[in-house]
């Protein structure tokens, strides 16, 4: 394991900082932003810019890695960046109220032109640079965008196939030209060279953009972004300054975040938490934002920047783990020993420590020392060394993840939230940081819970409607401003933290009145490396029972070590050493469920590991891997009527479908298992 | 027949004069005739395949161009001059360069190291300023860092940029093949079989680096490729070998229609 960072370029300035005054402007700027309720004329991004521009002149705002070094904008260099491309839309013809698609991976030109979109009055629609054509053409033809800033060939290509259905768009400027030269450019145009046309028309146009930024309010329209939405089409969430700022200036405060933070965007462009985070925040705050040098560039170029502000979902983290313990099984046998050592300590006090809880002197020490050898380089490995605030969201992530980067002093987090409330709905404060809870609700957030368990929140972040579609608009949010998240779950009376059990649609209620949340007990039992699918019943009966898939991968690895061989899938499924495993996961989880009072009764009775995968190909999952609970209820009833009947075997014949096409069929005799309860009246278990 | 008019093509590319030109090349090892009297021109600016069945002596005919062999009978002219006997590292100082079939890259030095080996042609600085990294020496390295992260960038392999070749996988060691050849900025690219082994993703990515290359450089190239879609849609002109003779000529259109070229591809009874 290496034992240092460079950042060359950088630990020059990080240092240079520490005895320079430069401090001195953030300081005053907290304070501005505390004292100011009505953010002191902020009302704006573009507003923001420049007082950013006068505030932190010589700050960087952003950085790049660009032919393999970081280069980087200050903030002074931003604001004429920003305002050479706002003459330029001019110059073009863009006009109030218009919608320019921006489309590409993170990059500084593009946050600059949201910005320079905003200056000119437009609203910049943020989309996936990965979505489908279609997906594209429904984006920019339901909003009538007549401009899109995008980044190279492919994009271009892309939107060239779609513009004859798209009869008012009109003008493409794209950031890399290569490959580009032969195309017609009488609608295509270069970024750098619309910069180069605004400040030739600097004054023609410069009254107009100082009119047009004057006359942006609190209330007009700062971003527009089309959530992806499981069923039917993407919905334009329109969301105002005011919702931008006031999140953002609450979530800085939440977490007194400062000008001199220090984060990694990339993280779609088109999802809300990088708007908060990379403009909202970021523009509030004054703080920089560093761009990698391609996707797959992000982990060498985390571990350079090193983000003090850091946001990642679930999968990310998980990544860096598997990979960190792959590492260490290579290792030599000195330092496996040590970091075997040092991270059992840290598991047994490191979150403690974290969260300012008391812990012996002698343990500190040990902590301490772990640090020096362990903890400590293993967190500059990971780019992780200097988070002070880290957030994991968008899916529950697993408890033994969370813990293991809480143990080693990184204060990860969890935080709730949704477009729609422009992120924030509950955020967990420091100390009290749990992996089960996402939190209390975030500043100025108010939230109610209906009687089937769904949440409703109403907040400055509130969005202000979906664009064209006032029934979804009014479906959501009701004339009183609380919207519904459509998630079931509950506050815990003692710590006043929110816990999401399930989507409300899928909540139900078991036989005897209490609830049934299939997917609060999925997660649990997927949560286990060898556990990859799980689908749960008992909505309307008297006890729970569940359908398992293993992971092929993590169980064969298994097999393959303790010689347990096998020839296909299925029959490793059926192998009675798995099936073991299996139960004994199901008995831990339903011990832990078993705590809840409330789903109790949703504890796993009797379970059967299915004899083959559950497959987008046979209609029983969506593409994006979410289960079809009704399609494999219904292809599957012979099982689910056998794990009630309590038959101890069943033979089944199941149709597959192949990846060519072709239909075939697999018959199986599964072995059905009883696993224990814990009974909630006395606490006893009970088979 | 060396001084043509340039011309535009239909995407907009324009292919100036013949810059190559083998004239009644005959090479043979021993008693085996390899070539037998190929003449062919290189146009500047253009994409010139050479295909034919295995053994037809496109590889041979690669290696006169790049100077590893020198032919028994005839004469390469390049740049309206014709070419003495040359050493294959004074053909690439004339500004050729290549890559080969069977990769020849050095495996345990990063990818970074061995694009910079590309560039080593244009370093001179003294032996003594290398060594303590002052005056000529820093300054040349930083120049070529500059250009080597430019084809980095253009190739797309940041990502691997200080992972040593060795545990790259097949179609990124070509990448990086066809990294090292670019960044000696040649003015004629030989590119050996540069899809062979390759997907089909990775042919549609290499098919698109040759074209920007192209494109963007200027770079005139020959190639020889076995798959036949990949030839037939990149190139403006094919040479068609077949048991070392230049059986066809021209156009892919031109080609793909001429007679000899079908029977050499399908088979003909031999009488």
């Amino acid at each position: 394991m290496t034992h240092s960072v460079k950042h060359a370029p950088y630990e020059v300035r990080e240092s240079f900082r520490r005895f320079w005054p430069v401090e001195a402007g953030s300081r005053e700027d907290k304070n501005l932003g505390q004292s100011s309720q009505a953010t002191g004329g902020l009302v704006s991004v573009p507003a923001l810019l420049q007082r950013n521009a006068t505030l932190y002149a010589e700050k960087a705002a952003y950085r790049e890695k660009e032919f393999g070094i970081w280069q980087s904008w200050t903030w002074a260099e931003t604001e004429k960046e920003v305002e050479a491309l706002a003459l330029g839309l001019i110059n073009l013809g863009v006009n109030e109220g218009d919608f320019i698609a921006i489309i590409g991976r993170n990059r500084p030109y593009f946050y600059q032109s949201m910005v320079a979109v905003q200056s000119v009055g437009a609203v910049p629609v943020p989309v996936y640079n990965d979505s489908a054509a279609e997906e594209m053409e429904y984006i920019l033809g339901h909003c009538g965008a007549r401009f899109a800033i995008v980044e190279d060939q492919e994009q271009v290509d892309k939107i060239i196939d779609i513009q004859e259905h798209l009869h008012q768009f009109e003008h493409m400027i794209y950031i890399d030209p290569r490959g580009m030269r032969k195309y017609d450019h009488h609608s295509l145009h270069q970024y750098s060279h619309v910069q180069d046309q605004g400040r030739a028309a600097y004054d023609e146009f410069i009254t107009d953009l100082q009119a047009r930024r004057e006359k942006l309010d609190y209330d007009s329209t700062c971003v527009m972004l089309y959530t992806s939405g499981t069923t039917g089409r993407p919905k334009g969430v329109v969301l105002s300054n005011r919702n931008i700022i006031e999140s953002a200036k609450n979530a800085s405060e939440f977490d007194t975040l400062t000008a001199d933070e220090e984060i990694l965007s990339y993280l779609p462009m088109a999802w809300v938490g990088d708007f908060i985070f990379s403009v909202g925040q970021a523009y509030w705050c004054g703080f920089c934002v560093n761009c990698p040098e391609s996707p797959e560039t992000m982990m060498t170029d985390l571990r350079e920047i090193g983000p003090t502000y850091f946001f990642a979902p679930p999968r990310v983290f998980e990544t860096q783990l598997t990979s960190v313990m792959i590492r260490m099984e290579d290792a030599s046998k000195f330092k496996r020993k040590m970091f075997q050592r040092y991270m059992a300590h840290a598991k047994k006090v490191g979150g403690d420590i974290l969260d300012g809880k008391p812990v012996s002197a002698m343990d500190r020490l040990k902590y301490k020392l772990g640090n020096f050898f362990v903890y400590g380089p293993l967190k500059d490995t990971l780019g992780l060394g200097r988070v002070r605030v880290g957030y994991t969201a968008g899916e529950a992530i697993g408890p033994e993840i969370f813990d293991f980067y809480r143990s080693l002093g990184i204060n990860l987090k969890q935080l709730y939230g949704q477009t729609e409330a422009t992120v924030f709905i509950t955020v967990q404060p420091d100390g009290e940081v749990r992996a089960d809870t996402v939190g209390v609700p975030a500043p100025d957030v108010e939230i109610k819970i209906a009687d089937n368990g769904e949440i409703f929140y109403r907040s400055p972040g509130t969005f202000v409607e979906y664009y064209k579609n006032p029934e979804s608009t009014a479906s959501t949010k009701d004339a009183e401003g609380w919207v519904a998240t459509g998630d079931a779950g509950f506050f815990e009376e003692k710590s006043g933290h929110l816990r999401i059990i399930d989507r409300a649609k899928d909540v139900g209620k078991m036989a005897d009145g209490s609830m049934f949340a299939p997917k609060y007990v999925e997660n649990k039992l997927k949560f286990y490396p060898d556990i990859l699918e799980v689908v749960l019943f008992g909505n309307g009966k008297d006890r729970c029972v569940a359908f398992i898939n293993i992971d092929l991968t993590a169980v064969g690895n298994w097999a393959e070590r303790n010689n347990i061989a096998y020839a296909s899938y299925q029959e490793l499924a059926g192998h009675p050493r798995v099936l073991d495993t299996i139960q004994e996961h199901v008995e831990t989880v339903n011990k832990s469920v078993a705590e809840d009072p409330m789903l109790s009764g949703c504890q796993v009775h009797r379970f059967l590991v299915l004899h083959k995968e559950l497959d987008a190909d046979d209609g029983e999952m969506t593409r994006t891997r979410k289960v079809r609970r009704v399609v494999v209820a219904d292809k599957f009833k012979d099982l689910v009527d056998a794990l009630y009947d309590g038959s101890s075997e069943v033979s089944t014949v199941t149709e597959v479908t192949y990846e060519d096409g072709r239909k075939g069929s697999i018959s199986a005799t599964l072995e059905l298992r009883d696993a224990a309860v814990v009974s909630t009246a006395n606490k006893v278990a009970a088979e | 027949m060396s001084t043509q008019e340039s011309y535009v093509t239909d995407d907009g590319r324009t292919i100036g004069p013949t810059v190559m030109e083998m004239k009644n090349i005959t090479l043979r090892f021993g008693g085996v005739k390899a070539i037998t009297d190929i003449s062919f021109d290189i146009r500047e600016g253009e994409i010139r395949a050479i295909i034919g069945p295995n053994g037809a002596g496109k590889s041979s005919m690669l290696n006169v161009i790049s100077g590893f062999y020198v032919p028994q009978e005839g004469e390469v002219w390049y740049k309206g001059k014709k070419r003495p006997p040359m050493r294959p590292y004074q053909v690439a100082e004339q500004g050729i360069a290549r890559t080969f079939q069977n990769i020849a890259l050095f495996e345990g030095m990063t990818v970074l190291d061995n694009v910079m080996t590309g560039r080593l042609r244009k370093m001179n600085a003294s032996l003594i300023s290398q060594a303590i990294w002052r005056g000529k020496a820093e300054k040349e390295e930083i120049e070529n860092r500059e250009a080597v992260e430019k084809i980095i960038d253009f190739l797309e392999i940041q990502a691997i940029r200080k992972t040593p070749v060795g545990r790259l996988p097949y179609g990124l060691k070509k990448r990086v093949e066809l990294a090292r050849a670019l960044a000696a900025e040649p003015s004629i690219l030989l590119l050996d079989e540069p899809m062979a082994g390759m997907n089909v993703e990775e042919k549609e990515d290499m098919s698109r680096f040759i074209l920007d290359m192209n494109d963007e450089f200027g770079t005139t190239i020959a190639l020889i490729e076995h798959d036949m879609g990949v030839v037939m849609d990149l190139s403006d002109r094919v040479v068609v070998m077949d048991y070392g003779k230049k059986i066809g000529d021209g156009t892919p259109d031109e080609v793909r229609n001429n007679q000899a070229v079908i029977d050499a591809y399908l088979g003909v009874a031999h009488d």
